[in-house]
């Protein structure tokens, strides 16, 4: 088993530092008529998002119900066609690999899911569910297969002889860790774990998040780890991306952004984290409203119907993706320099006189 | 196949056969029982032990008799709401803090779902109470929704979809307060709405559950619990489905609510940090039983039992970084056949000696906090065992 990784290590130790760059991620979900099947809007599910993720480190991916951070990491690895943009997946352009090709690569990114009771064929045995893409991709010799299974097994915590039994005989906690063996089992460089211990009691959480990072400990792999809990994700994660409506909204290494959030969703995402301590008065900036439908986003900064910050500007022009400090990233117009307000300004000015031309003409 | 005798979920025909006629006669006896509508006031008036709580379990066993054997799901389990307070009651999943309550509404899944035995009191508010393991129905009725409501965890499927939302909210008054007319009915829905933090509380009485966000329907569920000012309101997991955000909004209406209506909340959550924002008195429960209760204070700053430990050092917390989290071992114990040591002893790591005898007896170690482990024997005042129910006795 760690003879494989070594392998598979060793050959992308060449290239670039980033094992995944993500640029600009489009991916629009078309709502059809009802009779001529025409187009007639999208719901923009992931709507401009950039970020590049270091080898042998975790990515959180944290927002609301419905911000696309799901579609988000199933576009990555090309589960669903993009609209625009380009993933970069250890220096190949995912999206540009033949048939063939993308079946080369597909071992090597994995996905666990969230829900381990319905992401396991109640009709295969343990032993199958795990070993089925092994065979199918020939990651070891036949001969070798019934003991790397076991290995496998052995190394999330899984006894062998749970290799006949069906998934139904195992608790929730069981089943993941089946899940988990399933993608790890091919060797994989990188894992999106979309929601994995959400379905979980806490405890049984607890050995979840400690698996999956012994795990990375141990085959040096990088997690894009999806969640809205926000306490696991400072947990596990190396660098943390917010996103609301389809954008990115802010990005930097966990340390810095859970101590100085700057945009304004994001603080208030972070101060309603409820902490277990009765002594803790909270001071939760309290957010009216809920998410608007991506389908029809509003204006400028799409957080603008909810932001306390609002100001003028937010409400036409959709603030830029820049570096406010080195290493983190944030999309707000509060950030903008002297040039960039002016800009922005100007573009307003420009948008207004557009919409009363438009509105004369008609 | 050699794993069929390792495997505990394995019965035999013949075994399958004893239980299910077991079970066939047992609840027949009991549903009998139930059915009395014109029972004696007597069977079912009590006295609380103190005026001043809105409700006291006693004792409670809720089983269940399922085609595998009887499961405990509640055995035993012993604590007090009092009045115009908040009592949050924390466990994992399948730990009975779900089927607790339900037995305070009676809603349990009958004929398998029963309650065996202890009391269930609440307070009338004269002097007496009811005891409502032996409520008729017909009383039951004009409790439920009226003085006890209930808000559950998913309003998506808590409310019907089919009806308007104003008539949902509207069902409750009519149904408690016939003499009220339409029209003071409908003055009543648009109140209730607009207490619970809805801007077009007129367009909302015309719209459908699927018109509304998650949050927003969660108002709505609260709005039909609080139609009535019940003097006890239960939420069942009412932010689990919800974003944190929401979470912050729905908790915050909720407190701000209780203090307007000076009703009791019975919390049921298994987000610690849930209960620590809301909750004054925390009740911790595993496997059926009851661990540890206490004021919020206790339970957060001087755990006591091992369980309650592991949970909190379990849960990562945000601000406090740690490098491996703490995870029990082990899982719980299977529900149909519960040792009859303690039944947190093999995932336990500071047990002792005392901890193969019998299960642990109520130790109160403070006022306030009483913890069921042996860890504290001789340094409290023993209140007592769990007593749960033979149920060969039932027959």
């Amino acid at each position: 088993m760690s003879e494989n990784m070594n392998r598979i290590a060793s050959q992308g130790a060449g290239s670039s530092e980033n094992i995944l760059e993500v640029r600009n991620l489009v991916k629009y979900f078309p709502i059809k008529s009802s009779f001529f099947k025409r187009t007639i809007g999208n719901v923009k599910a992931v709507d401009g998002v950039s970020f590049n993720i270091k080898r042998t480190q975790t990515m959180g991916l944290v927002g609301e119900s419905g911000c696309g951070k799901s579609t988000c990491g199933r576009t990555i690895l090309r589960l669903q066609d993009k609209t625009a943009g380009d993933v970069i997946f250890d220096g190949q352009d995912v999206f540009a690999l033949s048939k063939e090709e993308l079946r080369k690569l597909r071992p090597r990114m994995q996905l666990v899911f969230q829900d381990p009771y319905s992401s396991l064929s109640p009709r295969l045995p343990v032993g199958e569910i795990i070993g089925e893409a092994v065979r199918e991709h020939g990651i070891v010799p036949k001969e070798e297969f019934d003991d790397y299974i076991t290995r496998v097994m052995d190394v999330c915590g899984l006894p062998s002889y749970y290799k006949e039994r069906y998934p139904h005989e195992f608790s929730g906690g069981q089943r993941q860790r089946i899940c988990i063996a399933r993608a790890l089992a091919l060797a994989p460089d990188f894992i999106v774990c979309d929601e994995p211990v959400s379905a979980l009691d806490v405890s049984i959480q607890a050995q979840i998040i400690n698996l999956l990072k012994q795990l990375q400990e141990e085959f040096g792999l990088t997690y894009l780890f999806i969640s809205h809990d926000l306490s696991v994700v400072e947990h596990i994660s190396d660098t943390v991306g917010v996103m609301y409506l389809g954008n990115m909204v802010e990005y930097a290494a966990t340390e810095k952004i859970f101590a100085h959030p700057l945009n304004p969703y994001t603080k208030a995402l972070f101060s309603a984290i409820p902490i277990p301590d009765p002594d803790v008065k909270l001071n939760r900036i309290i957010l009216k409203g809920s998410i608007p439908s991506p389908a029809n986003p509003p204006a400028g900064c799409k957080f603008n119907t909810r932001c306390e910050q609002c100001m003028e500007i937010c409400k036409h022009v959709p603030p830029a993706w820049k570096e406010v400090e080195p290493g983190h990233f944030c999309a707000c117009h509060l950030y903008n320099n002297a040039q960039e307000q002016a800009d922005a300004e100007n573009r307003m000015e420009q948008l207004k006189r557009d919409a009363k031309d438009k509105k004369e003409t008609a | 196949m050699a794993g069929k005798k390792e495997n505990s979920s394995y019965i035999s025909g013949k075994e399958s056969r004893r239980i299910t006629k077991f079970n066939r006669k047992v609840t027949k006896k009991l549903e009998h029982e139930r059915a009395d509508a014109n029972k004696d006031p007597a069977l079912y008036t009590t006295k609380m032990r103190d005026e001043n709580n809105v409700v006291e379990f006693d004792n409670v066993c809720t089983y269940f008799f399922s085609d595998v054997g009887t499961v405990k799901a509640v055995d035993g389990v012993n604590f007090d709401i009092p009045r115009h307070a908040t009592v949050g009651v924390v466990g994992e999943s399948g730990c009975g803090k779900s089927v607790t309550s339900l037995s305070l509404m009676q809603l349990l899944q009958r004929p398998s779902g029963q309650t065996v035995g202890g009391e269930i009191r609440f307070n009338k508010g004269d002097g007496t109470a009811y005891n409502i393991v032996n409520t008729p129905n017909a009383i039951m009725e004009k409790i439920r929704g009226n003085r006890i409501s209930m808000i559950f965890q998913e309003p998506m499927t808590a409310l019907n979809p089919v009806f308007r939302i104003g008539q949902q909210v509207d069902e409750v008054t009519q149904l408690h307060h016939p003499e009220m007319s339409e029209e003071e009915v409908k003055n009543r829905t648009l109140e209730m709405l607009e207490l619970v933090g809805i801007a077009n509380k007129e367009g909302v009485y015309n719209m459908y559950p699927h018109e509304l966000s998650g949050g927003m329907r969660q108002r709505i569920c609260i709005a039909i619990a609080l139609a009535c000012s019940p003097t006890l309101i239960i939420a069942d997991e009412p932010t689990t489905a919800l974003d944190v955000t929401i979470q912050a909004q729905i908790l915050d209406l909720l407190q701000n609510l209780k203090d307007k209506l000076n009703s009791s909340i019975m919390l049921i959550t298994h987000d610690l940090g849930v209960v620590a924002g809301m909750a004054d008195y925390v009740v911790v429960m595993y496997a059926g039983r009851v661990v540890e209760k206490g004021t919020a204070d206790e339970i957060f700053h001087h755990p006591a039992h091992p369980y309650t430990i592991g949970l909190m050092k379990s849960k990562p917390v945000v601000g406090q970084k740690v490098d491996k989290l703490y995870n029990i071992p082990g899982s719980v114990p299977n529900p149909v056949a519960m040792p009859n040591y303690c039944y947190f002893r093999d995932r336990c790591e500071m047990r002792c000696d005392q901890c193969d005898g019998v299960y642990p007896p109520e130790i109160r170690i403070s006022d306030t906090h009483v913890v069921s482990c042996y860890r504290f024997h001789g340094k409290g005042e023993v209140l007592g065992y769990p007593k749960s129910v033979n149920v060969e006795e039932l027959i």
